[in-house]
């Protein structure tokens, strides 16, 4: 099962090496991972996606995050509301004006995608939302010359409506 | 007042207010600013002859003192040479800092002359690591990390400082304010519920079982554990890492549990109902095949690292604390208990193993390396701090020197690291001046390190080094005797004569060849001013029972074969 993790880190150089070092060396299998600034000064957001076989190896990972004396907090979305979303742009190649029109349709049939760059040959697609509509979405677009294409991790948040964890209050209360 | 010093200075005043004392390292280019500084304070060098040696001498410090070791080293291949030190201690959970000397930092990543990225390289085998580029980082990185390498989990912090931070001129006033880490919380406060859970338990088990391991040292909590056992009358099984914890002439000590572990405790471990295990992780040279480890068991584990709780093995209650805090309140909540008929099964399972005994036979003229053992444990009282290499002599020790006494045995056991011994048992010697100190070798184990004799010559300290010579790397040939067929590759070993080797650093050596002359030999090493080597010429090709081979089942052991002619001689 993917379990999605939040991990707020030291933002220090060297930090993202030692979380990935000790995902290698666990061998715990990232299946994706996004980092950025956290809310808060100094620390940034990770958010990863990693394969748990059980509920015992997801607290390993928990734990093991926690052993880092960079990782400030860790929380695990899985089994509770959240909200997660991936982004892709994809260029694709529409010479053909057939094409472009085709392309031009299945980007209409997602709400959450969008042309963000229109060439005379190409066209760049991007679209924001849960990891299996992106994948979807991809999945209309592979009959066609995808020139490029690029993923970025997803990103979660848990919603207002669960409780805020005791480690975050304490971070903030730090600041 | 903030007064004007070198970086240099501000690392050597910041390892003396850590109540450091001796260091142990080696110099180089890198570390040349701070070696400059070293004669304005007082803390005594000991100069080693590879990095590895450093790390170890640090290594058993620490585990001989309960404090903190400190290795030097410089850049590069000097920094290199530390990291079988540094994964040593890390799997046996050692406090130790490393300080390593660093290119210039603005020649940083840019393949300078020994530059090596050794925080990248250390990252998996230190607790924690840190990078220092300026001068002012060096006194609040330092307490940083004294405090996490002996809070927690114990474990090695190595601190890389570059050279111009060690050169730099700064403003300096020592800060004693407490540390703050928000990421690092070393203590925990003990869970009520499970607490409650483990009482209950405890409470209902009619074989219990304690598996007392390193953490029982760690923690300080060997009174408390006497106590606990005594109170409600519970068996104890030892780790390798745990001998000495709990007095080995205790009669509710049952010995070692494991590949090389008694009989009898691995099979009460299988016959137990519930396991209580006390600062231990189930390592595979403890459980053997997990799917058939301790079937009938409840299990309960108070444990400082809470990635260890069921991490190898599934438990029912899990108090994450430090070990002595929770015994103490453990033992203030439990009920006397009795087991008597659970301890006179184990105790009938030890009387039918001690048949096979290899210390039950009368002299037949060889020197066997469990003899060798067995008596310098007699002639030493069991009072001296052994020092261990890897390996069958290591497991002999193990088994033969009983161990009442704690940080009494030395070893490495998570990483198994041969040359350990020699180091880390001048290490040893430095931290407990007035102690005996052994160090117990193979022939293969000692050459690894060796050179470290040298460094016992010039420091002018006494360590008794005993080789358990059988001409070949005898674990190895072991496994190959009992699983390749008796296929001998690469194990034969030839030596140099050992007491010449100890003559061309000027120390005495001996060569022992019979047990006839065992006593006389400890008593000879003993009235020695100087260190001694001693060439014990044993039995070639014995093998250390009983044995769980790899992955198998804890209950199925291979036993010394009765036919053996040492064992048909015994008086049973």
């Amino acid at each position: 099962m993917i379990h999605t993790f939040v991990a707020y880190v030291e933002n220090k150089p060297g930090v993202l090496n030692r979380v990935s070092s000790l995902f290698r060396r666990r061998a715990y299998n990232i299946e994706s991972l996004a980092v950025g600034p956290a809310h808060l000064p100094g620390i940034s957001r990770m958010t990863i996606e990693v394969e748990a076989a059980t509920e015992d190896i997801a607290h390993q990972i928990a734990a093991n995050l926690y052993k880092l004396v960079d990782v400030l907090h860790v929380d695990d979305l899985t089994n509770r509301k959240s909200v997660k979303r991936a982004l892709a742009l994809v260029k694709i190649d529409t010479s053909n004006p057939q094409v472009r029109s085709e392309i031009i349709q299945i980007a209409s049939i997602f709400k959450q995608a969008e042309i963000v760059d229109a060439a005379p040959s190409s066209l760049i697609l991007e679209i924001v939302g849960y990891e299996d509509t992106v994948e979807r979405f991809i999945r209309m677009l592979e009959p066609y010359r995808i020139l490029e294409m690029q993923r970025t991790g997803v990103v979660g948040m848990l919603r207002g409506s669960e409780p805020v964890s005791e480690g975050l209050a304490a971070l903030e209360e730090q600041q | 007042m903030a007064k004007k010093v070198k970086g240099a200075d501000v690392l050597w005043d910041v390892l003396i207010r850590q109540g450091v004392e001796v260091v142990f390292g080696y110099p180089g280019g890198a570390t040349l600013p701070s070696y400059d500084a070293l004669h304005r304070h007082r803390i005594h060098h000991v100069l080693v002859r590879h990095e590895q040696g450093a790390a170890h001498m640090a290594d058993g410090f620490s585990r001989a003192t309960g404090k903190v070791g400190v290795a030097f080293a410089t850049s590069g291949p000097g920094a290199t040479n530390l990291v079988t030190g540094l994964a040593t201690a890390m799997m046996d959970s050692v406090p130790m800092v490393a300080v390593t000397g660093q290119v210039n930092s603005h020649l940083i990543g840019s393949d300078a002359f020994q530059e090596t990225d050794v925080t990248g390289i250390t990252l998996p085998v230190t607790k924690h690591n840190f990078l220092v580029t300026k001068a002012q980082e060096i006194m609040p990185t330092l307490r940083k990390a004294f405090y996490i390498a002996q809070s927690g989990r114990p474990g090695p912090v190595l601190v890389d400082i570059t050279k111009d931070a060690q050169a730099a001129e700064i403003e300096y006033e020592y800060d004693d304010r407490p540390i703050r880490l928000s990421g690092y919380r070393p203590s925990y406060k003990i869970d009520k519920v499970e607490l409650q859970r483990a009482l209950e338990l405890i409470e209902k088990a009619e074989r219990p079982l304690i598996l007392a391991g390193h953490g029982v040292i760690r923690s300080g909590a060997s009174k408390i554990l006497q106590q606990f056992v005594e109170f409600t009358n519970t068996p104890v099984a030892m780790t390798l890492l745990g001998l000495g914890a709990f007095p080995a002439s205790h009669p509710l000590n049952l010995g070692m549990m494991g590949m090389h572990g008694e009989a009898w405790v691995n099979q009460a471990i299988q016959e137990a109902d519930l396991l209580l295990a006390f600062g231990m992780r189930f390592d595979d040279r403890v459980t053997g095949n997990l799917k058939t480890y301790a079937t009938k068991a409840r299990k309960i584990h108070i444990e400082i690292d809470p990635s260890e709780i069921n991490k190898n093995v599934k438990v029912d209650v899990g108090i994450v604390g430090d070990l002595r805090e929770v015994l103490e309140v453990l033992t203030a909540q439990v009920s006397a208990g009795d087991h008597g008929e659970w301890i006179e099964h184990i105790d009938e399972m030890k009387g039918s193993s001690a048949v096979r005994d290899i210390q039950s036979l009368p002299d037949n003229g060889h020197l066997y390396a469990a003899h060798v053992i067995n008596d310098l444990w007699r002639y030493t009282h069991g009072k001296s701090v052994v020092v261990t290499d890897v390996g069958q002599h290591q497991m002999w020790e193990a088994q033969y020197y009983k161990h009442d006494y704690l940080r009494g045995l030395i070893t490495s056991g998570g990483l198994g690291t041969m040359g350990f011994a020699l180091p880390a048992a001048i290490g040893a010697k430095f931290g407990r001046p007035q102690d005996e100190v052994w160090a117990i070798a193979g022939d293969g184990g000692f050459q690894m390190t060796a050179c470290e004799l040298s460094t016992i010559a010039q420091e002018g300290i006494k360590v008794n080094v005993a080789i358990i010579n059988n001409g070949f790397l005898g674990m190895v040939r072991q496994w190959q005797e009992m699983f390749y067929d008796k296929n001998y590759s690469a194990t034969p070993m030839r030596s140099p004569d050992f007491v010449k080797l100890a003559d061309a650093h000027g120390l005495p050596g001996l060569r022992v060849t019979k047990r006839s002359e065992m006593q006389d030999a400890v008593a000879w090493a003993q009235a020695q001013p100087q260190s001694v080597v001693i060439d014990f010429r044993v039995e070639q090709e014995d093998s250390v029972y009983p044995m769980v081979p790899a992955g198998a089942d804890l209950h199925n052991m291979i036993r010394r074969p009765m036919a053996n002619p040492i064992v048909e001689t015994a008086e049973d």
